[in-house]
């Protein structure tokens, strides 16, 4: 596998909502912006995480890759093919190349269909078998992912989280994809079940070569199965360095704080963790501090530069991004 | 089909669902065996003598005869079968229209949607009655002009309701999942949004066909029937006309209980069937015994059984 085999890559994405005021006349009054300028790229076959706090855009960056709400602006190339620029009949024939996983395993499966009816909907849908052929395909796909084959005919509601985030799992490989948004797919799991999606998800991924993005707000699962790490901070990322580089030396103080917040499971080490805590609450997306995002809680901010220019970002070398004005 | 399993089995344990239905049913025995039932053909007059017009019931005509002569029980059991097809196609008519508007509408919202809606709202304003009236007056009288009036005219309540519904249910994270798979519009709606809307339209076309009923009898009463049909709004005419002067209630009563009783029938079924699929609707909390020592002591009905246990 070469090392550059780009397989998704992001440019200056942007997903804003609007927000209007009036009835009849609806008045276009500002914008919610959830996703502001992001710029970074997949390789075939690695797993990119994506951590950042409640709010800050993991979510709707993963939706607005797969084009499940279209980009304000940007462009997202997915095997060289402008995903922005793709609707109707074309676009719907590259889902079957990128999948999603989804974080609440009990909204995401509709409660009227069985298990086979779900697991066989992406093979229908995209015409790819029938019959006794399918019926036998999702039977192995159930064992892939670790359940039962004669599961086929049971609802939804008889099965417990893991089991159904599994059934989320195997919807998702039916179609032999190369990528899937893993959007937070574990962060509504008990710990002990946590461990076990993510272990299979690594087993699928060895066996299928399959891409993640992998989104969570769970900095030790993140550093578990990821490769590369992008910190977001209100729609924008603002550190993207390799595994090793995050935990050895993280760059932006955000990623420190972030950092710091992780508990150890050594009591004496434990004992001695300095917390960075941030003053104040995440700005609201709709109206972004000027200069720097960051700047009305950072710890290190340099008045008259991080409140004015907005920091660019930079690779400081060795495959690490960061966009902070104290890091040149 | 694994729905209306679960839904009857929860209906056949409601009394008033099942008592509505045997309602219901005997109307339908009674219409499809008219000919058999009836003791007599419904437009002979028998052997007309001046006394036998409005005859009272007698054991020959246990529902006496009509201003013609004509045996009004046999007038009844036939009219069981027009008042049942305007009320079955009729409704199947408007519910089809309401909820594929109401999908529609639902689904795409938009421009789409508000113009839908904004026809709705209007339909909705105008008063049904009058406006059935204009028509029939234009268009002129006959079965299936009534039952395409009462159909084209009666959608705009099932095209709120499932419009309401479709807008709650494409919110649920498994219809954004379905267009993440690459599912089409079509098959989102068709097979994702409708089932979850299914139930709810079976208890809104049950009671859409009292109202259909109603409907008809009404246009008939007011002269607009088919006039070469006997249906019991046109017997209701008749009998105004013609018989309540002369206090021949045999004449009026019959076609009048008979609307109502398979009208009771359809509103008992209905509610039954709202009342399973929509739970909610079954009791007012304000009507609900362990609520209404909260509207007293203002507790809520959990801590009042604590206290109680105590």
């Amino acid at each position: 596998m070469p090392e550059n085999d780009i397989l998704l890559e992001v440019k200056n994405l942007k997903m804003w909502f609007p927000i209007t005021q009036g009835i009849i006349f609806q008045r276009h009054i500002g914008d919610i912006k959830a996703v502001d300028g992001l710029n970074f790229s997949v390789r075939r076959g690695e797993t990119l995480g994506l951590v950042g706090e409640s709010g800050c855009g993991k979510t709707t960056t993963g939706r607005a890759i797969l084009q499940l709400y279209r980009p304000t602006e940007g462009d997202v190339y997915f095997e060289g093919q402008n995903l922005c620029k793709l609707k109707g009949e074309p676009l719907r024939r590259m889902r079957r190349k990128m999948q999603m996983i989804f974080q609440d395993p009990y909204a995401s499966l509709n409660p009227r269909m069985t298990v086979g009816d779900i697991v066989s909907e992406p093979l229908e849908v995209h015409h790819i078998l029938k019959g006794k052929a399918l019926r036998e395909r999702v039977m192995d796909l159930l064992e892939v992912v670790g359940l039962n084959r004669y599961f086929v005919n049971r609802y939804p509601h008889e099965f417990s989280g893991g089991q159904r985030q599994r059934i989320g799992v195997a919807r998702a490989l039916a179609v032999q994809p190369d990528f899937i948004v893993c959007d937070e797919p574990i962060s509504a799991l008990d710990v002990s079940i946590q461990a076990q999606i993510i272990n299979l998800l690594e087993e699928l991924q060895a066996e299928f070569h399959l891409t993640y993005l992998f989104i969570a707000h769970d900095l030790s699962v993140v550093k578990h199965i990821s490769d590369r790490v992008a910190v977001m901070y209100l729609g924008k990322i603002v550190e993207l360095p390799t595994r090793a580089k995050l935990y050895e030396n993280p760059l932006h103080p955000y990623t420190q704080a972030l950092l710091s917040a992780v508990p150890i499971p050594d009591p004496v080490v434990e004992e001695k963790r300095q917390r960075i805590i941030l003053p104040g609450d995440v700005p609201s997306p709709a109206n972004p501090p000027k200069g720097c995002n960051f700047h009305p809680r950072c710890p290190v901010k340099i008045a008259g530069t991080c409140d004015v220019d907005e920091p660019e970002f930079i690779d400081v070398g060795g495959e690490h991004w960061v966009a902070c004005h104290r890091v040149k | 089909m694994e729905q209306l399993k679960e839904i009857w089995r929860t209906f056949r344990h409601r009394p008033m669902g099942m008592v509505g239905a045997l309602m219901l049913f005997s109307v339908v025995f009674v219409a499809i065996l008219a000919p058999w039932l009836a003791p007599y053909d419904p437009k002979e007059r028998i052997d007309v003598e001046p006394g036998d017009l409005l005859a009272p019931p007698d054991a020959e005509h246990l529902l006496g005869r009509d201003d013609a002569g004509k045996d009004v029980l046999s007038q009844l059991m036939y009219g069981a079968r027009v008042s049942l097809t305007v009320g079955f196609v009729a409704s199947f008519m408007s519910v089809f229209i309401g909820t594929t508007v109401g999908l529609v509408a639902g689904y795409f919202g938009g421009r789409i949607g508000n113009a839908l809606m904004r026809l709705v709202d209007f339909l909705l304003v105008i008063p049904d009655l009058p406006l059935m009236l204009v028509f029939i007056t234009m268009w002129g009288r006959g079965l299936w002009k009534i039952i395409l009036v009462i159909g084209l005219l009666g959608w705009t309540s099932t095209a709120r309701l499932v419009r309401s519904q479709v807008l709650s249910i494409k919110e649920r994270q498994f219809i954004l999942r379905a267009r993440a798979i690459g599912a089409g519009r079509l098959r989102i709606i068709t097979r994702h949004i409708f089932p979850q809307v299914l139930p709810l339209i079976l208890a809104d076309a049950v009671l859409s066909i009292s109202g259909a009923i109603i409907a008809e009898s009404s246009l008939s009463f007011l002269g607009l029937g088919d006039p070469m049909l006997i249906s019991w709004g046109m017997m209701l005419n008749f009998a105004f006309e013609r018989a309540i002067s002369r206090m021949a209630w045999w004449f009026l009563l019959p076609p009048g209980l008979a609307i109502v009783w398979v009208s009771v029938g359809l509103i008992m079924i209905g509610n039954t069937l709202e009342e399973i699929v929509n739970p909610r609707l079954k009791t007012h909390h304000l009507f609900d015994p362990r609520h209404m020592g909260a509207l007293v002591t203002g507790m809520p009905p959990e801590a009042e059984a604590e206290v109680a246990a105590q």
